[in-house]
């Protein structure tokens, strides 16, 4: 068993209860960090933990709230990322399901670091029942004293509030989750300037992930150093994994950075291996927007190391032949599923949640969407899949948000591992009518049909 | 501030912008703007048109910025280094967005009245290419009254958002705004509501394409065929500066407008009144005719332009032309005779 | 695009104002518009789950904001319906996760069974089938959103059973 620290308590009866919650150790971190701790020392304590943004860019938490300007004078707040939507993630959502008052504590531990009087947690609007859950959390930490004015007597005052979003995954892009905040269209805003000097309402605001968040209570329980101790080089402390697709036991895991990918894969204690006797063909490290690598760099990377769960193992080899962290989701697929209408359905979805503020994003998603389905569905051309390439790094790197990126990157991953797998699909239309066309005859049987002639 | 564009330095206050940069420079270096617009607040970004390449950040930090910046909403750092058309990339970039731009476009040109004046033509006339690769269908919508001034074709638009941004800026009860999200944004009011504020026909002249056009201007004339002359009157409107251009034909004024300068902008915007309600000579005080704009259809062949004297620090290595271009590129078996090759080195000063 | 003109009986009751106001009550006073997300929402639950033009300027009228800064966000965000929807909306969540538990066969099949297409509501008002995107549930796929709540591991007797419960009265759309 490795090292659970947010989930450590998720399993004891009636957690999601203040009560309990406290009787378990609960909010020792608030009393902790606003009696005997000034806020940068709280900075300091999270900077030496090296902990990394969990909500998929893995920026340094502790080096992002360094950044806040507390200078100006001007209210500050603390937003937190609860609009969890990235394809193949669903942790926060356990976490704040199951324990929520761990978020809520880490909330009050944050925003005191970055003297902020009032924040918000921010959840997307199809998790109303868990937005309820928060609400009643909330309550509760009020009716303790947790939260409020004067809390435990210090003169340190917190109001924290939950907002809940109406359905748009742009939101979880941190300036257009700001704008959604404020009542708008979740467009994202141009940068600089950064939230840090002029977010929620021109404030400085830091937005966090939900993960980050819950782990700021262990970091200041039990120091930074003792977290940076967890895991493996760069990538200090543990993870959630929230895995899914092709395998045995899908559901939400926390590791301790530095397990093994096959180990991950294949142990009971985790997904307990494939879901029947069809082998592995691909997997999805980080959720949708993170290239997908094939069977032969899952287990090892391109120069024969362990693949390791770290930001740095996952990305060994950079796209040629890695993948990255991302955020934790984790898709499994076995040989069943079709690499093309996989990617179709992920441009589908970045068709469907671009924001259509900048013209490569809205008009480029769209049309890989349009090529993709075509080949899908039997009407691709040769051209199509170099088309396919041109269009997608057109989008990369000329969007204002990185969702132009991550709609470019699975395309692009696609085409480079598997594109026989496309000229497949081109050149035999009437063998992939089906939906299901790789269940009854695997892309392996067939091919040999696209396999380059030589002459 | 100094900054350097596609090698040529100028001096600069400091929050002056890439591209308000590059407008003071002028010339080729210029990025186009297709939502930006100098007097509107917090446009700009958007259309990523103007992307340029920043190959030093600053003096005091010199690392390049590793994606290309929208030169719009990009202030100048001391000693930055940009390249504009220079950069490969860049002009890659724009042919991109161009092509982005187009394919949804409804490419309707001959019966356009913005045609000859339209930003996105003068684009794809310089970044974009005569054919397409964008083989399905087009994205359409449902036409939309918006009232008895200005005609809306969604279809044209490329959403900049100048038009909403004028709403808000210029008039006090914004009733249009952008509707929906991704491909399918649109510009619309929602329930058919007559947009009639009195400055609201700025719209007309900020939007970059076709999308929002003159009604009482509409299939009169092809652009060119017009002769522009400056023009004023004894605005009562407050707020409205009353100067305009009036488009003639003959003794006929079949179009006001504002007073565009040289990328399009209007200098100040003027009055519905004025726009649309005097279309009779008598009633304006008429200037005289209109220098031409930059780059565009009726500015074709035309010299009538003033030129700005541009004071560049690095003029004598203008002349001398640099280094990288003064290798000779072709024929290396006909070997350079000895004053060529002293030109070569040396420039042809 | 103009808006579908359908009129609906506005209702803005006691309880819901007060519930209105105690989400104004979390932003600072001259940031009403911030609460426009939740508002919407509660008032679209009150409204049989979707928002005419009336209803939205309403909604502008108590937050002292623009009728066009309530259509823009409206028509931007995917959970408020502009058009009367059917009473159980069977969202499916059809992104990849989903897709290769089989979600797009069970949507077939929840069409046949209920003899619509998908985006239609029954003739009866009673049903919907719509296919979102990504709902956050991947690891307990094929799911579908219905009301406030996830349906998760469904299959077609799942499916059977809570057409029945729908039909029942027994399912509950809203967590109050």
């Amino acid at each position: 068993m490795s090292k659970k620290i947010l989930l450590e308590k998720a399993s004891i009866p009636g957690i999601k209860t203040y009560e309990v919650y406290r009787q378990n150790g609960g909010y020792a971190s608030v009393e902790k960090a606003l009696k005997t701790m000034t806020p940068d020392e709280v900075v300091e304590e999270v900077k030496t933990s090296g902990l990394r943004g969990r909500g998929g860019a893995g920026f340094p938490t502790g080096m992002k709230w360094s950044f806040i300007d507390k200078k100006s004078g001007k209210p500050r707040h603390l937003v937190c990322n609860a609009d969890e939507s990235e394809p193949g993630t669903f942790k926060d959502r356990f976490l704040m399901e199951y324990i929520p008052h761990l978020l809520i504590e880490g909330m009050i531990t944050s925003s005191f670091a970055l003297e902020a009087n009032l924040s918000y947690i921010y959840i997307r609007g199809e998790y109303m029942w868990i937005y309820k859950i928060l609400e009643r959390a909330i309550k509760e930490a009020y009716a303790a004293g947790w939260l409020g004015k004067n809390i435990l007597g210090t003169g340190y005052n917190l109001d924290l509030y939950v907002h809940c979003g109406g359905g748009a995954y742009i939101c979880g892009e941190e300036t257009a989750l700001i704008e959604s905040l404020e009542g708008k269209r979740g467009n994202p805003r141009i940068k600089p300037p950064f939230p840090a000097v002029s977010g929620l309402w021109a404030n400085p605001t830091v937005v966090n992930n939900v993960e980050s968040i819950a782990a700021v209570p262990w970091i200041v329980n039990n120091t930074g150093a003792e977290y940076a101790k967890i895991g493996i080089g760069r990538s200090t402390g543990t993870k959630l994994i929230s895995a899914s697709g092709h395998i045995k036991n899908p559901g939400v895991y926390e590791i301790e950075l530095g397990l093994s990918v096959d180990e991950f894969m294949n142990s009971d204690e985790y997904l307990g291996g494939m879901i029947d006797d069809r082998p592995l063909k691909a997997f999805v490290p980080g959720g949708s927007s993170v290239p997908v690598l094939p069977a032969n760099l899952i287990y090892k990377t391109a120069n024969g190391e362990d693949r390791l769960m770290s930001y740095e193992s996952l990305s060994d080899g950079g796209f040629a032949t890695g993948s990255m962290l991302g955020s934790g989701g984790f898709i499994v697929y076995n040989d069943t599923a079709c690499i093309v209408r996989n990617t179709w359905n992920f441009s589908r979805f970045y068709h469907h949640e671009s924001c259509g503020q900048c013209s490569p994003c809205r008009e480029g998603t769209g049309w890989l969407e349009k090529v993709l389905h075509r080949i899908e569905n039997g009407h691709g051309r040769e051209e199509d899949i170099d088309l396919l390439w041109s269009i997608q790094s057109k989008i990369e790197g000329n969007t204002i948000c990185p969702l132009g990126d991550a709609a470019a990157w699975p395309v692009a991953a696609a085409i480079r591992h598997f594109r026989e797998e496309f000229e497949y699909h081109v050149r035999f239309p009437e063998k992939i009518k089906n939906r299901d066309h790789f269940v009854a005859e695997p892309f392996e049987k067939v091919r040999h049909l696209v396999a380059k002639q030589t002459v | 501030m100094k900054v350097t564009i596609d090698g040529q330095t100028i001096e600069v206050e400091p929050g002056t912008t890439i591209l308000q940069a590059a407008r003071m420079i002028g010339g080729e270096s210029v990025p186009p703007t297709m939502c930006y617009y100098s007097k509107l607040k917090g446009s700009g970004g958007k259309c990523r048109a103007c992307l340029v390449e920043v190959s030093k950040g600053s003096d005091a930090n010199p690392t390049p910025m590793p994606k290309l910046m929208a030169s719009c909403v990009t202030g100048v750092m001391d000693g930055m280094e940009v390249n504009s058309i220079k950069s490969d990339r860049v002009t890659e970039a724009r042919k991109s967005v161009t092509e982005f731009l187009l394919i949804n476009h409804p490419l309707d040109c001959p019966v356009c009245d913005q045609a000859g004046e339209c930003d996105l033509q003068n684009l794809s006339f310089k970044h974009g290419k005569s054919q397409t690769r964008y083989i399905e269908e087009k994205r359409t919508f449902e036409p939309e009254d918006i009232g008895p001034n200005i005609q809306l074709h969604m279809n044209r638009c490329i959403l900049c958002y100048r038009c909403v941004m004028v709403a808000d800026q210029l008039t006090d009860n914004r009733v249009h705004g952008v509707m929906d999200r991704g491909d399918h944004s649109n510009i619309s009011t929602c329930i058919s509501k007559a947009i009639d504020n009195e400055f609201s026909g700025n719209m007309i002249d900020v939007c970059p394409v076709g999308a929002l056009t003159d009604k009482t201007f509409r299939f009169k004339s092809r652009v060119w065929f017009n002769k522009p002359f400056n023009a004023h009157r004894e605005c009562t409107t407050p707020g409205c500066c009353g100067k305009t251009t009036v488009w003639m034909f003959g003794n006929e004024i079949q179009r006001v407008t504002g007073r565009k300068d040289e990328f399009h902008e209007v200098e100040e915007f003027i009055c519905n009144e004025c726009r649309f309600d005097h279309k009779d000579t008598k009633d304006w005080v008429i200037e005289g005719p209109r220098k031409f704009e930059k780059d565009s259809v009726i500015n074709q062949n035309n010299y009538t332009r003033k030129l700005d004297t541009v004071v560049i620090e690095t003029e004598k290595g203008i002349l001398k032309g640099r280094d990288q271009d003064r290798k000779k590129i072709s024929m290396p078996a006909v070997p350079l005779k000895k004053e060529e090759e002293q030109a070569f080195k040396e420039g042809n000063i | 695009m103009e808006r579908l003109h359908i009129k609906q009986e506005i209702n803005i009751t006691e309880a819901l104002m007060e519930r209105i106001n105690e989400l104004l009550s979390h932003y600072p006073a001259d940031k009403k518009k911030s609460a426009l997300l939740p508002v919407l929402h509660d008032v679209q639950d009150a409204h049989d789950n979707w928002l005419s033009i009336e209803l939205m300027d309403k909604v502008a009228e108590i937050l002292e904001i623009k009728p066009i800064e309530v259509y823009e966000v409206v028509s931007f965000y995917t959970m408020f319906n502009q058009r009367p929807i059917g009473k159980y909306m069977f969202e499916f969540c059809q992104t990849s996760p989903c897709c290769l538990s089989g979600v797009e066969n069970l949507m077939d099949y929840t069409c046949d069974k209920l003899g619509v297409k998908v985006g239609e509501p029954t003739a009866d008002g009673m049903f919907e089938v719509r296919g979102v995107e990504c709902l956050g549930a991947c690891g307990y796929a094929p799911m579908m959103q219905l009301g406030d709540f996830f349906q998760e591991n469904l299959t077609k007797e799942k499916i059977d059973q809570l057409i029945a419960d729908c039909r029942d009265n027994k399912v509950t759309l809203h967590d109050k």
